[in-house]
């Protein structure tokens, strides 16, 4: 295709070997255009997250104003009082985004290092899709398998066993009697972060030159000693970053927690109680809320949901640039 | 990889703990492996779950009749959001990357790639609030304002792809073009991407599989149907869909419905994973040409 390209461009050239005041000054004007078209539109993306940062928190002024930062923390929210708080969403947003990650990271990380150092080459070319395939199957249908599939499990079998073998640990407390639970949507979360994750840290194995792994082999290492001595060391802050990029994804996933976690109000320390989420408690309420406190406090949890995912995404990017995985190619 | 002091006159016999550390090595291995076949594990139980299950309710009827029976208009829906969505982002994503590698110094490509990343980080529940504050509200849900939302969506994927295969295009080329004195924008409409298309047709499908499964935007923006057969007014009502047709369905708890929620996630799933494939695929064969 490139070849073919060029073979036209070399026929044309003759007619444009002397080329004519006006077309001269009509590419001046073209180039221009394409310049000033393509700046505007990097600028309209730039604008567009200052436009949701501002319409975010315009949205939510009602409530900051009737409310101020002890929104935060006050944990009652009743919608027909006109009384809110984000307290119990906050605590359940990092509870459960949180186990995830402690879940899916281990996992995700254990992926990465199969799919780059361990399987064969045609094993990789299968796995590595699938895995990433995991992330494409939409957060509404994983949701719905969790409510319907995964519950059921979670509640018959995984939580009874835990909390028969750790129950002495407040977390794992008696099950409920329906499967929506923290620990579900943790699960439902962890399926998510995972593909993330994963892919991520495979990249960034790859990228460890072959020379200082034969070098640690050649010293008598074993294949975990290796990863352990060399590997892992030399991509740590990459694979934190990519662990904040799904803790960034888990914290902001709205659809599949609100089919799962059981949108209960109150602070447990049971992973097996129901709770709520900042995210989910927008995307279940938003549409019902009527009245313009009710609607405004929405918003307000959407800030304090902004501000976190935004934090979450800045710091892996801090973390990711402090480690260039590029420089250790070179 | 021990860092006890290496004592050269110790005399080289095999220490004891060379079976332990091979242990270790070799459950480490397992367990890497295990984790893998895991995650495989799951996507299998997810996709037999929705094949099995929703299998059953796929007749010509369900796909194509309204409701109550079928989910016709919602796939219908779903086409124009996403077609919509892909007529905003695909430009606004080429002319992003192309100013990225084209035009802008270091530290603007620095800037843009940030904003590319913090975007694709937002949760899409926010952009589905934004959207609901900039065209919803004091006026009425609709297909467009949901397009909107997911073209913020797909924006970043767009974008990313796109300048990933223009740093691909062999250097040589741009040179040959400038070499002939061709104008810089002649060299990029007539050279540049046509050479990087497969890639940036990748990106877009990549996009679409992304946006036609996002359930959050339309919750807030095209939820609340009139329940018409198939002509939509796209710009001044809400459009049914496929992803909050399965949301309600799922949230009622009737085993009628949730039979029928089974089928609308075979056909939206089975629509990502064919185009996600496909994109693969045409990632593939566009890469080798770009290399040979």
């Amino acid at each position: 295709m490139s070849a073919a390209t060029g073979s036209r461009w070399l026929r044309r050239a003759p007619g444009r070997a002397r080329p004519g005041e006006r077309r001269k000054r009509f590419d001046r004007i073209a180039d221009g255009a394409l310049f000033g078209i393509c700046a505007l539109a990097a600028l309209l993306s730039a604008a567009v997250i200052v436009a949701i940062g501002y319409q975010v928190i315009h949205g939510a002024a009602p409530a900051i104003s009737k409310f101020g930062l002890s929104f935060i923390y006050e944990t009652t929210w009743q919608p027909n009082f006109g009384v809110f708080g984000a307290g119990s969403l906050l605590f359940g947003t990092l509870v459960s985004s949180l186990v995830a990650l402690a879940i899916g990271a281990p996992i995700a990380i254990s992926i990465g290092l199969y799919l780059s150092l361990l399987a064969p080459a045609g094993v990789r070319g299968v796995i590595g899709p699938l895995v990433e395939m995991l992330a494409a199957i939409p957060s509404v249908i994983l949701g719905f398998w969790g409510i319907l599939i995964l519950a059921p499990f979670v509640q018959g079998t995984l939580e009874p066993w835990l909390h028969d073998t750790f129950g002495f640990i407040p977390i794992f407390g008696a099950p409920e009697t329906t499967g929506a639970s923290i620990f579900t949507a943790s699960l439902i979360l962890t399926i998510m972060v995972v593909p993330i994750v994963a892919s991520i840290s495979r990249d960034l194995f790859l990228a460890v030159p072959r020379e200082v792994q034969d070098g640690a082999s050649a010293l008598g290492a074993t294949r975990w000693e290796v990863v352990r001595g060399v590997v892992l060391p030399s991509t740590a802050s990459g694979v934190v970053a990519a662990s904040l990029l799904g803790l960034g994804r888990a914290l902001g996933e709205a659809i599949a927690v609100t089919q799962v976690i059981g949108a209960g109000a109150a602070i447990n320390a049971s992973l097996f109680k129901t709770g709520d989420t900042l995210a989910s408690r927008i995307a279940s309420q938003f549409p019902g809320a009527i009245t313009q406190l009710h609607i405004a406090s929405l918003y307000y949890l959407g800030v304090i949901l902004l501000v976190i995912g935004l934090i979450s995404n800045l710091a892996a990017q801090w973390i990711g640039r402090r480690f260039d995985y590029r420089r250790l190619a070179r | 990889m021990s860092t006890a002091a290496f004592d050269p006159t110790a005399p080289l016999t095999p220490s004891g703990n060379l079976r332990r550390r091979r242990a270790v090595s070799r459950v480490a291995e397992y367990g890497a492996t295990g984790a893998a076949l895991f995650a495989v594990a799951v996507l299998g139980a997810v996709i037999y779950t929705v094949l099995s299950r929703g299998a059953g309710a796929l007749s010509f009827d369900f796909l194509f009749s309204g409701t109550p029976t079928g989910i016709g208009p919602a796939i219908l829906g779903t086409v124009m959001i996403v077609v919509a969505a892909t007529v905003i982002a695909m430009p606004l994503g080429v002319l992003v990357a192309l100013f990225v590698t084209e035009f802008a110094g270091e530290r603007v490509t620095a800037a843009s790639r940030l904003t590319l990343d913090l975007l694709n980080g937002l949760p899409s529940i926010i952009i589905g609030l934004f959207v609901f504050a900039l065209l919803v509200e004091f006026k009425t849900q609709s297909g467009f304002a949901c397009s909107v939302g997911l073209a913020i969506i797909m924006l970043p994927l767009v974008a990313r792809g796109t300048q990933e295969v223009l740093l691909l295009v062999p250097g040589n080329l741009r040179e040959a073009a400038d070499a002939l004195g061709v104008s810089r924008w002649r060299a990029v409409l007539t050279v540049i991407l046509p050479s990087a298309m497969g890639g940036i047709l990748t990106a877009t499908v990549l996009a679409v599989a992304r946006a036609a499964g996002e359930t959050a935007p339309p919750l807030l923006l095209s939820s609340v149907f009139s329940g018409k057969e198939a002509i939509f007014n796209f710009f001044g009502e809400a459009v049914p869909n496929i992803p909050v047709t399965i949301f309600t369905l799922s949230e009622e708890g009737s085993p009628d419905g949730f039979t029928r929620a089974w089928g609308a996630s075979l056909v939206l799933i089975s629509f990502i994973l064919f185009a996600s494939l496909g994109a693969r695929a045409m990632h593939a064969r566009s890469l080798r040409k770009m290399s040979s």
